[in-house]
């Protein structure tokens, strides 16, 4: 099922990212190519077999309830584009 | 037409962790902006989440709770969107096996007559992180973000679309309310944001089995916002398909001073989260050993406690109930009972009737919580065992009860002697007094002969001005009408 282009600046919007008709078109070639890929997996038989949640056949390690993160804002900051007391500055957003 | 409303609740519950889900900074309240933000949880490059064991036994705990199924191995997922508070550019949550599936919620809606049981299926409770605050004061144009509660643990409970208005959905809300602090897993702190709700609110013609298509209200902080919020959704949407419109699938807003909700999303914009397991996480396994080992340690639930109290002390199921409202309220009314004497079932409803009736009253009108009254359970079971045993009346107790609520003095008995409100039992003291009364009330008692009933209830009013209301009302009662009639 290959993606047209509409589907191409669907997913664009959704991941922020600004793409010009040329992109687009090779953008779509590119994701077409990939999905080619993917429906030679699909084609496998998987019935009966769970899906893989990690490539690795471990499970999850887990942290003790403790604190053990001081505070390090001023270093974080330091890079910030622009911050004021204490707040990250971001172009404005409201719904 | 006959409308139905449908509403499904998602509710969030902050847990009660040290520490962040997936890092070690702090989750206190009220810190400096971005202090309890690390790097894990502002996102730098090369960081990665690591779970935390407690997170998980809070959902452990909530699954026992509901009696939902906990999955012995759940996957965390990424939900991708854009928003400055979310500085991964992606959610971890979960998506298609959440850590705790199913399980059911009583809830009683509504009062005296019209009250009524009823039972919400539990869709499913996941683990997730809670994102940063965007604030949109004046910042020159600019929004200001504080991420300290990004990484804030969370456990998101779906139900079904089982509640039928609002009266249920807020029964419902205020039930897993008590739930999750009586666990001990969410403070519940609906101010701070600890238990927020989003409703799913729909309608249809009765009769119809097919869902409308549902408009998601935000961020219902508050169970008076909520029930206003669904009643405005509800009155909205029957107007609308009333005038021939159609209802759009949509995210809306609640405006506490114009009682409206508003769409915040358009269509064109709406959510596509593109979920997919994250591999920075590994498998979550959660083996019968730690359920069994959280289930040791679980307090008795709300509603076993209730069964309880309605067969050992013989209370009503509405008295049980407002008596398992909140884990505090029960100890203080079963520590009290234990203390007064509770074997006997009248002494076990006088101690219910305090708790529920004075003491109540008096925590509301000082904003206070009951672990904090001023009088303990064994004062107030004190003064009960004066009363049980016939030491004071019911009337005098009120006395009594403001002195210990003051805080003069340290029991029932000391109040009871320095202010010499001891009962008049004795039939000897209370025949003289009647006679001084009788003798200082001829008309009264020519009254009463002459067949006025009303009389004698000035007689017994007289009798306990002089006693300054201290006379054992059912011995004045007797004994008068002995005197009176010459029996």
């Amino acid at each position: 099922m290959p993606l047209n282009l509409d589907q191409i600046a669907r997913i664009a919007r959704l991941s922020r990212i600004e793409i010009s008709a040329a992109e687009a078109a090779q953008t779509r070639d590119q994701l077409n190519g990939v999905f080619a890929l993917i429906e030679q997996l699909q084609a496998v038989d998987t019935r009966g077999i769970a899906p893989m949640a990690h490539a690795m056949d471990l499970t999850q390690r887990l942290r003790e309830d403790v604190v053990t993160e001081e505070d390090r804002r001023a270093a974080y900051q330091a890079v910030a584009p622009e911050v004021e007391a204490g707040l990250y500055l971001v172009p404005r957003v409201v719904e | 037409m006959q409308w139905e409303v449908v509403i499904g609740l998602e509710t969030h519950a902050q847990l009660r962790t040290n520490s962040k889900i997936f890092s070690g900074a702090s989750t206190a309240f009220g810190a400096a902006p971005n202090v309890q933000a690390c790097a894990v949880d502002i996102a730098l490059p090369g960081v990665l989440p690591v779970l935390n064991r407690a997170a998980v036994a809070c959902a452990i705990r909530f699954g026992l709770a509901v009696g939902g199924a906990i999955a012995p191995r759940s996957i965390f997922a990424r939900k991708n969107y854009f928003y400055p508070d979310l500085p991964k550019g992606y959610q971890i949550s979960q998506y298609e096996i959440p850590v705790v599936s199913g399980g059911s919620l009583a809830i009683a809606v509504g009062q005296n007559d019209g009250r009524y049981e009823k039972t919400v299926q539990l869709t499913r409770a996941h683990l997730e992180e809670d994102a940063g605050k965007s604030l949109h004061e004046d910042f020159h144009g600019k929004s200001g973000i504080d991420l300290n509660r990004a990484g804030t643990p969370l456990l998101e409970i779906v139900t079904e679309p089982d509640m039928r208005s609002a009266a249920e959905a807020v029964a419902y809300a205020k039930a897993l309310h008590a739930l999750v602090q009586w666990i001990g897993i969410c403070d519940g702190n609906m101010q701070e944001g600890s238990f927020r709700c989003d409703a799913n609110v729909s309608v249809r013609p009765k009769g119809s089995d097919k869902l409308g298509t549902r408009r998601e209200i935000k961020n219902l902080n508050s169970f008076r916002f909520m029930q206003q919020a669904i009643d405005y959704e509800v009155k909205w949407q029957i107007e609308r398909i009333g005038d021939g419109g159609a209802i759009e699938q949509a995210t809306v807003l609640f405006d506490p001073d114009s009682g409206e909700t508003r769409a915040m999303r358009s269509k064109e914009d709406a959510q596509d989260y593109r979920y997919f397991p994250d591999p920075d996480l590994l498998p979550l396994e959660i083996s019968p050993a730690w359920i069994a080992e959280v289930k040791s340690a679980m307090p008795e639930l709300p509603a076993a406690m209730k069964d309880r109290f309605e067969r050992d002390y013989q209370l009503s199921a509405y008295d049980a109930g407002a008596l398992t409202a909140t884990l505090a309220t029960a100890r203080y009314f079963e520590d009290c009972a234990a203390a007064a004497g509770a074997a006997d079932v009248k002494t076990a409803k006088l101690c219910a009737n305090w708790v529920m009736g004075e003491l109540s009253a008096r925590l509301n009108a000082a904003e206070l919580d009951i672990a904090a009254a001023p009088l303990s359970a064994a004062r107030l079971a004190g003064m009960i065992r004066r009363i049980a045993d016939g030491t004071i009346s019911g009337k005098i107790a009120k006395e009594v009860f403001d002195a210990l609520w003051a805080g003069e003095a340290q029991d029932a008995d000391a109040v009871i002697e320095a202010r010499g409100l001891r009962q008049i039992s004795d039939t000897g003291a209370l025949e003289a007094i009647i006679d001084e009364v009788l003798a200082a009330n001829p008309k009264s008692v020519e009254e009463f002969r002459a067949g006025k009933e009303k009389a004698f209830n000035a007689l017994v009013g007289q009798l306990m001005k002089a006693t300054r209301g201290r006379a054992n009302p059912q011995q004045v009662n007797e004994l008068l009408k002995q005197r009176l009639t010459g029996e």
